[in-house]
């Protein structure tokens, strides 16, 4: 009877020792991951152990906060200063619903337990005082946002504002907003907050970041990428006539498209047409320059790609299409979409002489004892266009807002160029259009110019109001002046 | 049954001259009462930043028992294996511990959970109690052999009891009297081991050689299947109509490993497993409360994604992971979220979150060391009832350590089964320290200087036969 023993022997032996190699599998080769589970109550618990760190403006100002509560699991709450304003910026950290954006990206730091506090962290377990956050230094310019997030009131839409010459956001705007305060906790309340703010129970969608996440037909602000495009190509010059009829008829169509308003766009030249807003011209360069290198061009600038300030933004498209499309495309009407920070990098990269900069929006991360953990460099992405073409765009967009179709934005003794933009959606154009304007100023002192677009999904006014000069430029110009009061 | 096979080691065979291992014994005992007591004394520190107060009187008790144990040992079962009380004596401590450490939460007071560690207390000292009353009584294990249809009896009544009473979470595995809830289960995996190696004791032959040659299988006759088909129906209606899992899967493997033992054909193991596998799948596809396990077991984490509210078996496997490889430590973990039943069927999550890897490592040493006892003994014993009962009771004791802890970690679906001596509940920790006095008893005889009595001259004949 001994050797089935034997064997009885090895097996019970498997068995344990396939207990040992599952409890390996388990607690080291999975343990980050089961540990990090986004539903993991330890997640949260130790996330409000400490005070947690701040998110500062880029005056030092801080805009979050934490405080004390009585519940079992966490010591801490977090608490926001004009959360509704700054939540695009900040994302939400709740004890309930887990943490978003720089809330989230940052969490080791703003928790204490990244591993690049390590040091600090057996400092403090040494010395015998409780763990600290770190702070996020972040780019944001308290006017920039104030001037931005009031002139838009209670309109939907969102704005972004950029340093060109270094890509740093300056402001960054959705609309409507949510307060992160009121679902920072554990309770009912905190939950039903959190209900409220849902896209199935408030179609406005309160969470939803337009600014970074959200893309919208770019409408005629699409036009400075086809002419950026047309002086790359070669095949235009600002001043050359470009041989346009008005209306225009689309290719392998027998639709026509004409011209809003009573403007000379019949055989205009770039300047003019850009000056009144030519669908026809732009319609006609696009397809002339053909779909292949339009999406080449507008890749230049930042299309079809994700950027990370470092919170994720969606690509913004230029797709491949068909040749009525694409022609199309050049006026930002058909299948090409962009969000508002992706058109503000094209305002960027025109006035920073035609190098686009990578944008961002935090500049320094900081441990417990103020040392440097992190710090941005600004980066470029690329070269979009040529010097000499970019300064022929300047021209162009300074024309918009000096006698075009722009002039709302003027501001006394600043240069500014801009580009308006009415994007029609909805079957038929049956939906309110979105009004658009994208802009830059600049002063004589030196100082990098500050690059801005604005989108209004839908206001309460007549259709034929909405026009991106009427509804978007004045918060443009709010934006702009405000960044340019803080440099002088 | 010559014992001319290899084993190389002198401590449990060769007869005359052993030294008893008493005092190997009462060194480890000091061992595994010092462990517990550090643990508790470090439990108290990071929960309340103080010795417990209950300290010296835990260390003190539970030292005075393992004391009396050990004194009944070396009076009436001097020879016995050195190991298995000081590890049954240190999983019980520890388990006491995890227990009285859950008594601490918060969270778990909350839910209205009363403390559980001074019942647990009670039951391990009955347990012991009943763990030196065996030792006692029973002269010979062998006296064993003459309640095996008895034992048959007691058994079935055992495990078709809880039928009749209302099922406790899903499952119907406890009778209630009198406010008590006994798990009969624990107690019929014993005797049911006796009943077992009676039976096999006296079949086996007819079983092992009157077979039939098939596709290089010896396939059993059609009337020798009998008793394993019974038995395998058996273990199908506890899963039907007790929806456990664990104790079908208990009872049926324990049958199939004795029956292994005691006829040496592999091809019962092949038949067993099939029926097992075909019984498994064919309960699952209608049973729902067994389909939902193994759905936890697939993904764990499906409850979560659905609902957003995690379960216990996710919880489990967050516990598991928080420890990592050493662990938060005891007394700072949150396994307290796996909320009911974490100080009973989940305690080793909490040894996984708190000890980490290392501990979870450490305590299936433990279990692993204490079954290969088991087996050892089983070797060493030189009466067929005494192997078949040795090896029945380590391997139901391995089958059952790893259906429990396989379960928490996800490894096999989870089962309503409790670790044995670390988890709350009566039954289990009086039924387990009756088991481990059993094997003791088996391991006395076996390493007895002076040779027992021959086992019966039938038995010595077919072993030389065959070997």
């Amino acid at each position: 009877m001994n050797k089935p023993l034997r064997r009885v022997a090895i097996f019970c032996g498997l068995l344990m020792v396939a207990l040992m190699i599952r409890s390996n599998w388990i607690q080291f080769v999975q343990a980050d991951e089961l540990q990090n589970h986004p539903k993991n109550r330890r997640v949260a618990i130790e996330r409000y152990q400490q005070p947690r760190g701040n998110i500062l403006l880029s005056n030092g100002k801080p805009i979050t906060g934490s405080t004390e509560t009585k519940s079992i699991d966490f010591k801490f709450k977090r608490t926001y200063k004009n959360g509704k304003m700054w939540a695009p910026v900040t994302g939400y950290a709740s004890q309930a619903f887990d943490a978003s954006q720089l809330e989230k990206i940052y969490d080791g730091i703003l928790t204490g337990d990244d591993d690049r506090l390590f040091f600090n962290r057996t400092i403090d377990m040494l010395t015998g005082k409780d763990q600290k956050g770190g702070n996020v230094i972040t780019t944001l310019d308290a006017e920039v946002q104030k001037a931005a997030y009031e002139t838009m009131g209670d309109k939907k839409g969102a704005a972004v504002a950029l340093n060109a010459e270094t890509g740093a956001i300056l402001g960054l705007v959705s609309t409507p907003s949510y307060d992160p305060s009121s679902f920072a906790g554990m309770s009912d309340k905190d939950g039903e907050a959190w209900n409220s703010l849902q896209k199935k129970n408030n179609p406005d969608e309160p969470m939803l970041n337009r600014a970074l996440r959200q893309t919208y037909p770019p409408g005629s602000t699409f036009k400075v990428v086809t002419a950026a495009a047309a002086l790359e190509s070669g095949m235009y010059d600002i001043d050359e006539k470009t041989d346009t009829p008005d209306p225009y008829r689309l290719p392998d169509t027998v639709t026509d498209l004409g011209n809003d308003g009573n403007h000379p766009c019949e055989d205009a030249s770039l300047r003019v047409a850009m000056q009144w807003s030519c669908n026809t011209v732009f319609a006609k360069i696009s397809h002339e320059i053909g779909n292949e290198k339009m999406i080449e061009y507008s890749e230049k600038f930042g299309f079809n790609k994700e950027h990370f300030v470092p919170v994720r933004a969606v690509e913004s498209v230029y797709p491949e299409d068909n040749r009525p499309q694409n022609a199309m495309a050049g006026i930002g009407q058909a299948s090409n979409r962009a969000t508002p920070l992706q058109m503000a990098m094209v305002a960027a990269a025109v006035a920073n002489d035609g190098k686009l900069m990578e944008p961002y929006m935090v500049d320094q991360l900081v441990a417990p004892n103020l040392n440097v953990v992190e710090e941005h460099t600004p980066k470029e992405i690329g070269r979009a266009v040529s010097p000499e073409n970019a300064q022929k765009l300047q021209q162009m967009m300074e024309a918009v807002v000096e006698k075009g179709t722009g002039t709302t934005a003027q501001i006394d003794g600043v240069t500014v160029g801009g580009k308006t933009g009415t994007a029609q959606h909805g079957e038929n154009n049956s939906k309110n259009p979105y009004a658009w304007f994208i802009s830059y100023a600049k002063t004589d002192d030196g100082s990098p110019p500050i690059a801005v677009a604005v989108v209004i999904e839908s206001a309460n006014v007549l259709r034929d109001d909405i026009a991106g000069s009427k509804l978007a430029a004045p918060v443009a110009k709010a934006m702009m002046e405000a960044a340019l009061d803080g440099k002088r | 049954m010559s014992t001319s096979h290899v084993t190389g080691s002198h401590t449990t065979i060769s007869s005359g001259g052993l030294p008893s291992r008493r005092n190997t014994e009462l060194a480890m005992l000091g061992f595994a009462v010092l462990i517990p007591v550090f643990a508790y004394a470090n439990v108290g520190l990071a929960i309340n930043g103080e010795l417990p107060a209950g300290m010296l009187a835990y260390g003190l008790g539970l030292g005075l028992l393992a004391g009396i144990a050990h004194l009944v040992v070396r009076k009436f079962a001097p020879y016995a294996d050195p190991l298995m009380l000081p590890i049954a004596t240190l999983l019980n401590g520890l388990g006491l511990v995890f227990i009285w450490r859950l008594d601490q939460s918060r969270r778990l007071k909350l839910l209205n959970e009363g403390a559980a560690a001074p019942n647990q207390l009670m039951w391990s000292a009955l347990g012991i109690a009943l763990f030196l009353a065996v030792l006692v009584f029973l002269k010979d294990h062998r006296v064993l052999q003459r309640y095996t249809y008895i034992s048959m009896v007691v058994a079935l009544i055992l495990l078709i009891l809880p039928m009749f009473f209302p099922a406790v979470y899903g499952a119907k595995i406890w009778i209630t009297i009198g406010g008590m809830s006994i798990q009969p289960g624990e107690f019929a995996k014993i005797i049911i081991a006796v009943f077992f190696a009676g039976y096999l004791m006296v079949k086996r032959d007819a079983l092992a050689l009157a077979s039939r040659r098939f596709l290089g299988l010896y396939l059993p006759r059609g009337r020798d299947l009998g008793p394993i088909l019974m038995i395998w129906a058996l273990s199908l209606l506890i899963l039907i109509f007790e929806t456990d899992l664990g104790t079908s899967l208990l009872f049926f493997g324990l049958f199939v490993v004795m029956l292994y033992v005691a006829t040496e054909r592999t091809s019962w193991i092949l038949f067993g497993l099939t029926l097992a596998v075909v019984g498994a799948v064919a309960v699952a596809s209608f049973e729902p409360h067994v389909q939902g396990r193994v759905q936890d077991w697939l993904d764990p984490f499906h409850v979560v994604r659905e609902t957003g509210n995690p379960n216990q078996p996710a919880q489990a496997l967050w516990a598991f992971g928080a420890g990592g490889i050493l662990g938060t430590g005891l007394g700072q973990g949150h396994s307290d979220l796996i909320q009911f039943a974490v100080k009973s069927d989940y305690i080793f999550a909490t040894v996984g979150e708190e000890l980490g890897l290392t501990g979870v490592m450490a305590f299936v040493l433990l279990y692993g060391l204490l079954i290969e006892r088991g087996i050892r003994t089983a070797l060493a014993a030189r009466d067929p009832f005494g192997k078949l009962l040795a090896v029945g009771l380590s391997s139901a004791f391995a089958i059952q350590v790893f259906v429990v802890a396989g379960g928490v970690m996800a490894l096999i679906p989870l089962t309503g089964m409790t670790m044995p001596f670390l988890a709350q509940g009566g039954s289990s920790v009086i039924a387990n320290w009756a088991l481990v006095a059993i094997l003791l008893k088996i391991s006395d005889t076996a390493r007895r200087p002076a040779p027992a009595p021959a086992p019966s001259p039938d038995a010595e004949m077919t072993q030389v036969v065959r070997s």
